[in-house]
C-alpha cells in the first residue's frame, strides 16, 4: 500500500529523477526493439519460407537462444565492448549503447522465433497463392510481414516486455551510472540493496503500469484487425 | 497474348502418395483453345493433375510441355483459381495491386475496370476478407485474368457459390476464353459442364478414361465408366 | 550496422566526453549516499564529471585491469597495493576510514554484544548454532570477513548452507537477506546507517581496532590502459586527497552521524 502510494507520489509530482530514469529505459528498449525488428522479422519470415539444408538446426538453436540468461548475454557483451576486448576500441561499455546492444542479442531470438511461428502459419495459407502469381523472394518476406503486421505486433511485444523487464545484461554493461546508464531495473536493484524497499516496489509499480499501457495498446490493435479480418 | 501454350502434352505422368499411385501414367494432349472441363469422381486424381500442370506438384514420372516450354517455363503465362480463394488480408484493390504491381502503378483504371468487371467496384477499398465467399472467388478470378494469362487453370471455384456469382464467374470465363486465353477448369456440375465445355477430359483411377469433345461427352459417352458417372452410379 | 552503431552512439552517450571519467567502485561509497553529495564539489572544483559504476570490490579491480575504468576506490589495501605492484595502477593514495560492524538480531542469541573481541564473537556465533550470512563475493567486505574467520581458527565453509550462508551478492543484498533470516552479519558502518530495511537488527558488535576498515584511491596507470584520460583520473584523485576533498568527506553525515573519516597523507596503523 505504502508503495502504491509513493508510486503515485513519484508520477503525480513529475518526480525529475523517475521521468529520467523511465525516459531512459524507455528509449533504450525502443531503440533495442527497432533494431532487433530490423533483424529478426526478416530472418524469422526468411526461414519459415524457405527450405534449405541445417535449416532446422538454425530454428533449434534459434528457440534454445529464447531461454539464455540476460546476465550471460551481458558478460558476453561486456567481454565484447571491454577496453581489452575486440569493440573496446568503439569505447561503448558503460553507455547506453552498450545497454542497447545486449538488449538486442537478448530479444532478437525472441521475436525471431516467435515470428517464425506465426508466418509458418500464414505460409500454410498463401503458399499456393503465392507460387501461382510468382511471388518469392524479398517480394514474399515483405508481403508475409505486412499481412501478418498484426500478429507480429504480439512477438514485438514479447520482445519489448523482455527488454524493458530487463535488469541482469544492462547492469552489466551499463554499469547502473546515475544520470547516465540507470534504468528502471537497475534502480529498483539499486534501491532494494539499500533496503528502501517501498521505493522499489513503487519504480516497480511504475514500470507495471508502462506495461499495463503498451499491452493495452496492442490489444487495441488486435480488436482492430480482428474486426476487420486482419487478423 | 504471348506465345502460345498450345500443345499441352502429358506424358505418363505418375505421382506416388505412400504406396497408392494417385495419378498412374496419365496420357493427355489438349490441342485446341477453347474451354477444357476434367470432370471424374472425387480421388480420380483431377486436382493433382491440374497442380502438376500449375507447378505446384513435382510429378515422380512423366513429362508436361506447353508449346515449347516446360511448366517451369510457363509459369507467367499461367494463372490459377483455387477452390478457396486465398486473399491478402488487406483491401480489396490492394489485393488486385499486389497480383498485378507493373499494372497498378502504370494504369491503376485497369484494376478499377476489373473490379467493375466482377461487380466489386463498390467495394474497392474494404477489407477483402469481409467479402462474401462468393465475392471472394470473383476477386480472385479478376486477379487472375489481369495477369493476362494464356492458359486459365480453375480448380472447382465456384463449388459452394451462390448462382449468381457462378453465372457471373462463367461469363467471364467464357469472355475470357473467347479473347484466347486457353480455360481448363475442373468440375463437378453437370450442368456447368454442358454450358461452358468445348471438349470434356474424363478421369478414372488416376488416369484419362476418356477425352471427348463436350456434344458427344454429354450425349454418349465413349466409355461405361463415364457414362455411369453421368447417371450418378458411381460411388466410391 | 556499424553506422547504426555509431549514430545511436553519437545520440545516446555522454561518455567519450574530453572530461568524463569512470570510477570502478565499491558498493558502500554508493549505496551510502556518499558520492550524491561528493561528486558535484568534484566536478565543480575540477570541471571532470564522474560517473560510478558500483560493484564489489573483487570486480571492480578485474574491471580496472581490463581497462575499464579510470580510476579505482575500494577498500581492500593488499589487493590494491598488487594493483600497482603489477603495473595497473600509478599510486594508491588512503582515502578514508570507517569500520566494520557486526550487525545482528536484538535478541543477540549467540551473545555476541558481550564478547571481549571480535575472535571470541565469531567464535560463539559458530559454537551456538547462529547463522551467519556472507557475502561470498570477493568483495573488500567479504575478504576482511575470511581474514577475521582465520584469525579465529574456524573454516566456515564446513558449514556453508547450513548456519553460513554465503549470498554471492552486494551488502545490501546481504543485509536484506541476513536481517530477514535473523543471521549475523559483517557490514561496513556507513551501508548500515544508510541502509533502510534494518528490521530488528542492529549492531551487536563494533569498535574493536580489528575492525579498521581503510579506503584507498589509485588512478589507473596509463602505461597498461593507454585509453584512460589520465589529466581527468589525476584531478579527481589529486582532489581527493586534497584538503578541500578531505574536509567534504567529513563533513558527510547521513541521519547525522559522519559515515568516512578522511586520513589521506596521514599514517594509520596498519591491521
Amino acid at each position: 500500500m505504502n508503495a502504491l502510494a509513493e508510486a503515485l507520489r513519484l508520477i503525480v509530482t513529475l518526480d525529475a529523477d523517475l521521468f529520467e530514469i523511465l525516459w531512459l529505459s524507455i528509449r533504450v528498449s525502443l531503440i533495442a526493439l527497432a533494431i532487433s525488428a530490423v533483424i529478426s522479422l526478416p530472418l524469422g519470415t526468411w526461414l519459415a519460407i524457405t527450405r534449405f539444408p541445417g535449416r532446422k538446426v538454425v530454428i533449434l538453436v534459434l528457440n534454445a537462444l529464447m531461454g539464455m540468461p540476460p546476465v550471460v548475454v551481458g558478460l558476453m557483451v561486456y567481454l565484447l565492448l571491454s577496453r581489452s576486448g575486440p569493440l573496446g576500441w568503439m569505447g561503448l561499455l558503460y553507455t547506453p549503447t552498450a545497454m542497447i546492444i545486449a538488449q538486442v542479442v537478448l530479444i532478437t531470438p525472441i521475436i525471431a522465433a516467435l515470428s517464425h511461428q506465426v508466418i509458418e502459419n500464414l505460409h500454410q495459407e498463401y503458399r499456393d497463392t503465392f507460387y501461382s502469381m510468382g511471388v518469392t523472394g524479398r517480394r514474399a518476406i515483405v508481403a508475409y510481414l505486412v499481412d501478418a503486421r498484426f500478429a507480429l505486433t504480439t512477438c514485438i511485444l514479447a520482445g519489448f516486455g523482455r527488454a524493458i523487464a530487463e535488469v541482469g545484461a544492462v547492469i552489466i554493461v551499463g554499469g547502473n551510472i546515475d544520470h547516465l546508464t540507470r534504468v528502471m531495473t537497475t534502480a529498483i536493484a539499486l534501491e532494494t540493496s539499500k533496503g528502501n524497499l517501498t521505493l522499489a516496489l513503487a519504480l516497480g509499480a511504475v514500470l507495471l503500469t508502462l506495461s499495463l499501457l503498451v499491452n493495452a495498446l496492442v490489444i487495441g490493435v488486435r480488436e482492430y484487425a480482428a474486426k476487420r479480418q486482419y487478423a | 497474348m504471348p506465345d502460345s501454350l498450345l500443345p499441352i502434352r502429358i506424358r505418363n505422368l505418375r505421382l506416388i502418395k505412400g504406396d497408392r499411385a494417385v495419378l498412374d501414367g496419365v496420357n493427355l494432349t489438349i490441342e485446341e483453345l477453347g474451354i477444357t472441363v476434367i470432370m471424374g469422381s472425387n480421388g480420380a486424381g483431377k486436382t493433382l493433375l491440374l497442380r502438376c500442370l500449375h507447378g505446384l506438384i513435382e510429378p515422380d514420372q512423366g513429362q508436361i510441355t506447353l508449346g515449347n516450354l516446360t511448366v517451369a517455363d510457363s509459369r507467367d503465362q499461367q494463372a490459377m483459381v483455387f477452390q478457396h480463394p486465398v486473399l491478402l488480408r488487406r483491401t480489396v484493390l490492394q489485393n488486385l495491386a499486389f497480383a498485378v504491381p507493373d499494372i497498378a502503378k502504370a494504369d491503376p483504371q485497369q484494376l478499377l475496370a476489373a473490379l467493375d468487371s466482377v461487380h466489386l467496384a463498390d467495394r474497392a477499398n474494404q477489407p477483402a476478407r469481409m467479402l462474401s465467399g462468393g465475392e471472394q472467388q470473383r476477386l480472385a478470378l479478376a486477379r487472375a485474368l489481369l495477369s493476362k494469362p494464356a492458359l486459365l487453370l480453375l480448380d472447382e471455384a465456384t463449388a459452394s457459390l451462390d448462382p449468381a456469382s457462378v453465372l457471373l464467374i462463367e461469363s467471364l470465363v467464357k469472355a475470357q476464353s473467347k479473347r484466347g486465353t486457353k480455360v481448363i477448369l475442373i468440375s463437378h456440375d453437370q450442368g456447368q459442364g454442358r454450358r461452358l465445355a468445348d471438349e470434356v477430359v474424363f478421369m478414372s483411377g488416376g488416369q484419362v478414361a476418356e477425352q471427348s469433345p463436350a456434344d458427344q461427352f454429354f450425349t454418349e459417352p465413349r466409355t461405361p465408366v463415364a457414362e455411369a458417372y453421368l447417371a450418378g452410379k458411381i460411388l466410391f | 550496422m556499424k553506422h547504426l552503431i555509431i549514430c545511436v552512439t553519437l545520440a545516446l552517450s555522454t561518455h567519450t566526453l574530453a572530461d568524463t571519467i569512470i570510477v570502478q567502485s565499491t558498493t558502500s561509497t554508493q549505496n551510502s549516499g556518499l558520492y550524491d553529495y561528493l561528486l558535484p564539489m568534484a566536478e565543480e572544483a575540477t570541471g571532470v564529471k564522474v560517473n560510478i559504476v558500483a560493484v564489489g570490490t573483487g570486480q571492480a579491480i578485474k574491471n580496472a585491469m581490463r581497462c575499464d575504468g579510470d580510476v579505482l576506490l575500494v577498500h581492500s589495501k593488499p589487493d590494491e597495493e598488487a594493483f600497482v605492484a603489477e603495473g595497473f595502477g600509478e599510486k594508491r593514495y588512503d582515502l578514508m576510514y570507517n569500520d566494520f560492524v557486526i550487525i545482528g538480531p536484538e535478541s543477540d542469541p549467540a551473545d555476541v554484544a558481550s564478547a571481549p573481541d571480535v575472535v571470541e564473537a565469531l567464535q560463539r556465533i559458530q559454537q551456538t548454532g547462529a547463522k551467519f550470512a556472507s557475502r561470498g563475493d570477493d568483495s573488500g567486505t567479504h575478504k576482511k570477513e575470511l581474514a577475521l574467520w582465520r584469525e579465529a581458527g574456524i573454516d566456515p565453509e564446513g558449514g556453508s548452507g547450513r548456519w553460513y550462508l554465503e549470498t554471492g551478492s552486494g551488502m545490501g543484498a546481504t543485509l536484506n537477506t541476513g536481517v530477514s533470516l535473523g543471521a549475523y552479519i559483517l557490514s561496513d558502518r556507513a551501508t548500515w546507517i544508510s541502509f533502510a530495511n534494518k528490521q530488528d537488527a542492529t549492531i551487536v558488535y563494533e569498535g574493536n581496532p580489528a575492525l579498521f576498515n581503510q579506503y584507498g584511491v589509485t588512478p589507473v596507470s596509463v602505461d597498461k590502459c593507454p585509453t584512460v584520460n589520465r589529466q581527468a583520473a589525476q584531478a579527481f584523485t589529486q582532489w581527493l586527497v586534497s584538503v578541500a576533498g578531505q574536509s567534504a568527506i567529513a563533513a558527510y553525515q547521513l541521519n547525522g552521524k559522519q559515515l568516512f573519516f578522511p586520513n589521506a597523507n596521514q599514517t594509520k596503523p596498519d591491521n
